[in-house]
C-alpha cells in the first residue's frame, strides 16, 4: 500500500528524532532513568534484530543465541580485566579498555563462535536444530560458570566503561548517545542486507530449500553466512551491553535468555525489520512497570504473552496496524 | 549575583528544605529477591524490616519512612537497573535489601560510587570486606566467611578430627569452604563442589559414605539445603555421621521443612530465637503475632537492620543531603541488636559473638534450635585489617 | 566397587524419573508436533498437590491420586485453553506460549502457597535403607522409584503396542494426516495424549516430594534436561525416550562422581573442582551435540 510505504520512513524518522532529544526531556521530566531504560531497549533490540535474521528470514529457529550475546559481553570484560591486571591473555593478547578495540573484538569472536556452532547444528532441522543451539549454549554457560578466574558464576564487574577517543563515557547520556548511534549503523546495514539478493536467497530457503537447491544454490553455505552474521550481531549487543551495565555474568547466556530474546522477537513481529526493536521496546517497559506495581508482575507478563501469541498473529506491530485499520 | 539568580537559589534551598521535613518521608530502597525458590530469603528480610517500621507506627527513629521494595529475581543486572531507576528517579539515599552475593557485586558499586548508602541485611563478600571497603558501605548481618570460619571452629571444640566439606561452586560456596578450613584444626578427607541447580546428591551420599569422615560440613543455603539434609537422611548417614553447619544450611524454613530428621545437627550463628535479652524476646513475639510462619535469621537481619538505622535517623533528624553526620551517628550502632552486643568493625562489618545451637526435640516434640555455649567472642572478620577508611 | 554399583544405581534411579517426564513429552512432541515447554511446570503442579496432601493427611497413598488428578487436570485444561490453539502455529509461537504458561504457573504457584519450600513426607515403611550387597547400602524409597518408574515403563509399552489408543498413537507419531484423513477424531487423541503425559509428569512430581525440596522453578531445573533425553532418543519414539534416559542419568551420575577425583590427579586440587563440575554439568549436552552430528534425527528413530 503506498500510504503505509510513505508513511514508514517517516514515522523511523520520528521516533529517531524522539531517541535523540530523550536525555534531555528524560532530564527535566525527573526521569533520568528513562534514559538508561531506552539503552537497554536499543541493546536488546539489536540483539533482538540480529536473531530475526535467523529466525524470521531464515526460517532457522535458534534457542541459543544468548549464547553469542553473552560472549560479546565476555569478550569486553575479559579484555577488561586483562587490561586491569597488566597480565595478557593467554601470555600474548594484551588487555584493553578502548572501545574502538573492545566492540571489533567482540563482535569478531562471536561471529567464530557463531561459526562453529552454526557449522554443527546446521547439520540438523526442526526440532533437532532448536535443541542442538539450546545444547551448545548450555555448554558455553556451564564453561563460563566454572572459569573461577573471571568470577565464575558470580559475574565480573567491569570497574569503568571502556573509553573512546573525545568521548566522555563515564557519563550515561554519552553512554546512551553511543548505543544509539551504533543502533542507527545497525539497522541501517539491516535494511541494506534485508533487501539484498542474499537475504531473498534466504527467504527462499525457508519456502523450499529443495526448490534453491534446484538452482544450484548451495544451501547450507547461505544458511551459515547468515547464522554468522546474526551471531556477530548478538555479539555487538553483548559488548554493549557489558559497557552499560559495566557487568558481564554467565546469566547473560542462560536459556531464559535466549527465550527472552525470541519472545521480543515475536512480540515485535517476526521477520520484519523494526519489529524486534518495538519487540524489545514492549518487553522491557511492561517488566519495568509491571515490576514497579507488583511483585507477582512476571504473572503479568505471562498473561501479555500469552495474549499476545494467541490473538494478535504477527506480534505488536501488526497489532498496531490493524488497530490503525490496514492489514498487517 | 543578580536578583534573579539569586531568586532561583533560594527557591532551590528551600525545595531542598522542605524535602527533608519531617512531614516527608525517608525513603529506603530495599533491592531484594522474591522470585523463585531463594524468594523466601528476601521475604522474610522485608517482613523482619517492616516489622521494626511497625513497631514505631510507620517511623523509624522517629524520623517517617517508606520502604520501596523492588524484586531482583536473583538477577544482577535486575539488581543495577532498578538501583539506577532508584537513585536517579526516585532520589533514593538509603538502600538495603540484597540476599545474594552475586547480585550486590554487580548493584553495590553503582550505589556507593553515588553518594549513597548501601547498608546490607545478609550479603558481604569478601571483596568489599577488605581493601575495596567504602564509608558508604555498612554490614549489618555478618562477613560471609565469619559464617563458616564459626562452623570450622564448632568442628575443631567438638574435637572432630576428619571432615568431608561440600558446597555449591560458586563464590560463597568457595568462601564457605575457605572459612571452614581456616578454623577447623583437623584433617579434609574429602571435598566436593555440587552445583547451584542440583537437584539430587545421591552421588554426593555416595562418596561421603566411602570416605567414612569424623564429620561432614556443607553448606546449602534454601532449598538446596532441604535437598541436601532429606537425602543425607534417607542414605542413612545421619546416624553414622554428625554434621557441622552454619545457619544459612539450617534455618527456620529448612528445620521446619526437614523436622525430626534434623534432631542433632551442630549449627553455629550469631541469632537464635530463643536468645535471652529484651530486643529479642519482643522481636519474636512481634513476629509471631504478624506472621504465620516459621523465624528466620534472615528475618531478624532485617529487622536489625532497620533498627540501625533508625538509630542514625534518630541521631541527625533525618536529614540526608549531607551524609556524613548520617555514617557518623550509624558507626556507633546505638541500638539494641537482638543478637546482644553489636559494634561496627574498622571496615564497617560487625564485631560480634557466634554460638553453638544444636537441633533437639522442643516441649511441644517439634525440633528447634537450642543455643548452647559462645564460640568466637567480639569475632571479626579476616579482611578488616586490609581496610583503610 | 560396591562405591561403583551404588553410583550406577543412582544413575538408573535419576534416569527412571527422567523417563517419566520424558515419556509425555516426546509423545506431545511426536503425536501434536507441539514443543511444550510448560512440561515441566506440570510436574511442578504435581509435586505441590502430592506435597500438599500428604501433609495434610499423613497419607502418602492419598497424595498419589491427588497428584495424579491435579496434574492430569491441569495438563488437560492447558491443551483445551491454550495447547489446541497452537497445533497449526510454528514452533516459534508454540515456544512463546508455553513459556508464557511457566512464568503464569510459577507466579500462581507462588501466590497460593507461598515461596517456602514445602517437603512430603516418605511413604511409611519405605524411609530406611537395606543392604543389597555386603557393604553396598542403598535407600529402600529410591529403590521403589526404580521399580516404579520401570513398571510405568512397562505398562506403557503395551498401552503403545497391545491397544487401540496405543495403535492410534503409533500411527499419529509417524503420519498425523494420514490418522485424521481416516476419521479418527484426532481432537479427543490429542487431549487423551495430552492428559497422559501430564498424568506421568504429575508421577515423577509425586514421586520428587519425598526426596527434593518441592519449590517454584523446580520444573524448569529437570525440563532442559528432559529434552536433552528426547532428542537423543529421538523425537516421538517411546523406546529411545526410555534407553536415552537411563544413558543420561547414569553418564550425568557417573560424571558427577567421578571427573573431579580423575582431574586432581593432574591438576591443582581447587581447579581441578571447579573445571570438573563445569564439565561435568556440560557432559550430557556434549553427549546430546555428539549423537544429533552422528545421526540428526536421534539413536531411535524410524526412517519414515
Amino acid at each position: 500500500m503506498p500510504i503505509s510505504k510513505l508513511g514508514r520512513p517517516f514515522f523511523a524518522l520520528a521516533v529517531l528524532a524522539a531517541l535523540i532529544a530523550l536525555p534531555p526531556v528524560a532530564d527535566a521530566m525527573g526521569q533520568p532513568a528513562l534514559t538508561s531504560m531506552a539503552a537497554r531497549i536499543l541493546i536488546y533490540g539489536i540483539a533482538a534484530a540480529s536473531l530475526n535474521i535467523v529466525l524470521g528470514y531464515g526460517g532457522m529457529v535458534s534457542f541459543g543465541h544468548a549464547a553469542f550475546f553473552g560472549v560479546g559481553g565476555y569478550v569486553v570484560g575479559i579484555l577488561y580485566a586483562h587490561h586491569a591486571s597488566g597480565d595478557p591473555l593467554f601470555g600474548f593478547i594484551p588487555g584493553s579498555n578502548q572501545l574502538l578495540v573492545t566492540l571489533p573484538a567482540a563482535i569478531l569472536v562471536s561471529g567464530l563462535a557463531a561459526l562453529v556452532i552454526g557449522a554443527l547444528s546446521l547439520r540438523t532441522s526442526g526440532v533437532q536444530f532448536i535443541m542442538i543451539t539450546l545444547a551448545f549454549a548450555q555448554m558455553l554457560f556451564f564453561l563460563f560458570v566454572s572459569l573461577k578466574t573471571y568470577g565464575g558464576d558470580d559475574g565480573l564487574i567491569i570497574r569503568r566503561a571502556n573509553e573512546a577517543p573525545w568521548l566522555n563515557m563515564r557519563d550515561k547520556q554519552t553512554v546512551y548517545y553511543v548505543c544509539l548511534a551504533i543502533a542507527v549503523a545497525f539497522f541501517a546495514l539491516l535494511w541494506r542486507f534485508v533487501n539484498s539478493r542474499f537475504a531473498n536467497v534466504l527467504m527462499g530457503l525457508r519456502q523450499s530449500e529443495r526448490r534453491m537447491a534446484a538452482i544450484g544454490l548451495p544451501a547450507y553455505r547461505y544458511k551459515l553466512a547468515a547464522f554468522v552474521i546474526s551471531g556477530m550481531g548478538a555479539g555487538l549487543a553483548g559488548a554493549l551491553m557489558a559497557n552499560f551495565l559495566r557487568f558481564a555474568s554467565p546469566d547473560m547466556l542462560h536459556w531464559t535468555k535466549s527465550g527472552e530474546l525470541m519472545v521480543m522477537v515475536i512480540l515485535g513481529g517476526v521477520g520484519t525489520l523494526f519489529g524486534p526493536l518495538a519487540g524489545a521496546a514492549v518487553y522491557i517497559i511492561l517488566e519495568s512497570v509491571l515490576a514497579s506495581w507488583t511483585e507477582y508482575w512476571q504473572l503479568g507478563v505471562g498473561i501479555i504473552l500469552l495474549f499476545v501469541v494467541l490473538y494478535t498473529h504477527g506480534g505488536v506491530q501488526a497489532l498496531a496496524l490493524r488497530l490503525a485499520g490496514r492489514r498487517p | 549575583m543578580n536578583w534573579r539568580k539569586l531568586a532561583t537559589a533560594s527557591a532551590i534551598t528551600l525545595a531542598a528544605a522542605s524535602a527533608t521535613q519531617a512531614d516527608e518521608p525517608v525513603k529506603i530502597g530495599m533491592i531484594t529477591t522474591l522470585s523463585g525458590p531463594a524468594g523466601y530469603l528476601g521475604q522474610d528480610i522485608r517482613d523482619g524490616f517492616q516489622l521494626a517500621i511497625d513497631a514505631e507506627g510507620g517511623t523509624l527513629g522517629g524520623v517517617p519512612v517508606t520502604m520501596i521494595v523492588e524484586d531482583d529475581a536473583l538477577k544482577p543486572g535486575n539488581g543495577r537497573q532498578i538501583a539506577d531507576r532508584l537513585l536517579n528517579n526516585e532520589g533514593v539515599k538509603l538502600f538495603t535489601g540484597i540476599v545474594f552475593s552475586n547480585v550486590a557485586g554487580a548493584t553495590l558499586p553503582d550505589i556507593i560510587d553515588n553518594d549513597a548508602i548501601y547498608i546490607s541485611p545478609n550479603a558481604a563478600p569478601s571483596n568489599f570486606a577488605g581493601s575495596e571497603c567504602h564509608k558508604n558501605y555498612f554490614v549489618v548481618s555478618w562477613q560471609n566467611d565469619s559464617l563458616h570460619e564459626s562452623a570450622g571452629q564448632n568442628a575443631t571444640n567438638l574435637g572432630y578430627e576428619t571432615a568431608f566439606v561440600l558446597a555449591p561452586n560458586y563464590q560463597a560456596g568457595k568462601d564457605a569452604i575457605g572459612g571452614f578450613k581456616r578454623f577447623f584444626k583437623g584433617e579434609i578427607v574429602g571435598e566436593v563442589y555440587t552445583r547451584l541447580d542440583q537437584t539430587d546428591f545421591a552421588a554426593e551420599m555416595a562418596q561421603i559414605r566411602d570416605a567414612k569422615p569424623a564429620v561432614v560440613f556443607q553448606f546449602h543455603p534454601g532449598g538446596l539445603g532441604i535437598t541436601f539434609l532429606r537425602q543425607y537422611q534417607q542414605a542413612g548417614l545421619l546416624e553414622t555421621t554428625p554434621m557441622v553447619v552454619a545457619e544459612p544450611s539450617m534455618d527456620g524454613v529448612i528445620l521446619n521443612a526437614v523436622g525430626e530428621a534434623a534432631i542433632g545437627i551442630n549449627v553455629s550463628s550469631h541469632w537464635n530465637a530463643d536468645f535471652d535479652n529484651e530486643a529479642s524476646k519482643k522481636f519474636v513475639a512481634a513476629w509471631k503475632e504478624a506472621y504465620d510462619r516459621p523465624i528466620t535469621y534472615y528475618a531478624s537481619q532485617g529487622y536489625d537492620t532497620a533498627l540501625a538505622i533508625a538509630s542514625a535517623l534518630k541521631a541527625n533528624g533525618g536529614n540526608l543531603d549531607d551524609l556524613g553526620p548520617f555514617r557518623e551517628a550509624l558507626r556507633k550502632a546505638d541500638f539494641q541488636s537482638v543478637r546482644g552486643d553489636f559494634a561496627f568493625g574498622p571496615n564497617q562489618h560487625p564485631i560480634q559473638d557466634w554460638y553453638a545451637l544444636k537441633v533437639v526435640a522442643g516441649e511441644d516434640g517439634k525440633p528447634m534450635l537450642k543455643t548452647g555455649e559462645r564460640i568466637l567472642e567480639d569475632h571479626s572478620d579476616a579482611y578488616a585489617a586490609e581496610c583503610s577508611l | 566397587m560396591t562405591l561403583f554399583l551404588e553410583q550406577l544405581l543412582n544413575g538408573l534411579q535419576f534416569g527412571v524419573m527422567l523417563f517419566l517426564m520424558a515419556a509425555g513429552l516426546t509423545l506431545i512432541f511426536g503425536i501434536m508436533g507441539i514443543i511444550n515447554l510448560a512440561h515441566g511446570s506440570i510436574y511442578m503442579v504435581g509435586a505441590y498437590a502430592g506435597a500438599l496432601v500428604i501433609t495434610e493427611t499423613d497419607s502418602f497413598l492419598l497424595g498419589i491420586p491427588a497428584a495424579l488428578v491435579v496434574a492430569a487436570i491441569v495438563g488437560i485444561l492447558m491443551e483445551v485453553t491454550v495447547i489446541r490453539r497452537l497445533y497449526r502455529r510454528d514452533h516459534l509461537d508454540q515456544v512463546l506460549a508455553t513459556f508464557a504458561i511457566i512464568l503464569i504457573l510459577n507466579q500462581a504457584i507462588t501466590i497460593l502457597f507461598g515461596r517456602q519450600p514445602l517437603f512430603a513426607a516418605m511413604p511409611a515403611g519405605l524411609g530406611g535403607s537395606i543392604e543389597l550387597l555386603p557393604g553396598l547400602i542403598y535407600p529402600v524409597y529410591r529403590l521403589a522409584i526404580i521399580v516404579v518408574g520401570l513398571s510405568v515403563a512397562a505398562g506403557l509399552y503395551l498401552l503403545i503396542n497391545r491397544t487401540r489408543i496405543g495403535m492410534l498413537v503409533r500411527a499419529g507419531s509417524t503420519n498425523r494426516d494420514m490418522v485424521r484423513a481416516l476419521g479418527v477424531d484426532i481432537r479427543m487423541l490429542y487431549t487423551i495424549v495430552f492428559g497422559l503425559g501430564a498424568l506421568l509428569a504429575g508421577l515423577a512430581g509425586l514421586m520428587a516430594g519425598p526426596i527434593l525440596a518441592v519449590q517454584v522453578g523446580m520444573g524448569e531445573q529437570i525440563l532442559i534436561t528432559t529434552f536433552v533425553v528426547v532428542v537423543i532418543g529421538g523425537v516421538g519414539s517411546i523406546k529411545g525416550a526410555f534407553y536415552a534416559s537411563l544413558i543420561i542419568g547414569v553418564v550425568d551420575t557417573l560424571l558427577r562422581a567421578y571427573l573431579p577425583g580423575l582431574l586432581r590427579q593432574f591438576m591443582v586440587g581447587s581447579e581441578a573442582d571447579a573445571l570438573g563440575a563445569g564439565v561435568s554439568s556440560m557432559g550430557i549436552y556434549l553427549l546430546m551435540a555428539l549423537v544429533l552430528l552422528a545421526r540428526p534425527k536421534g539413536l531411535f528413530v524410524a526412517d519414515s
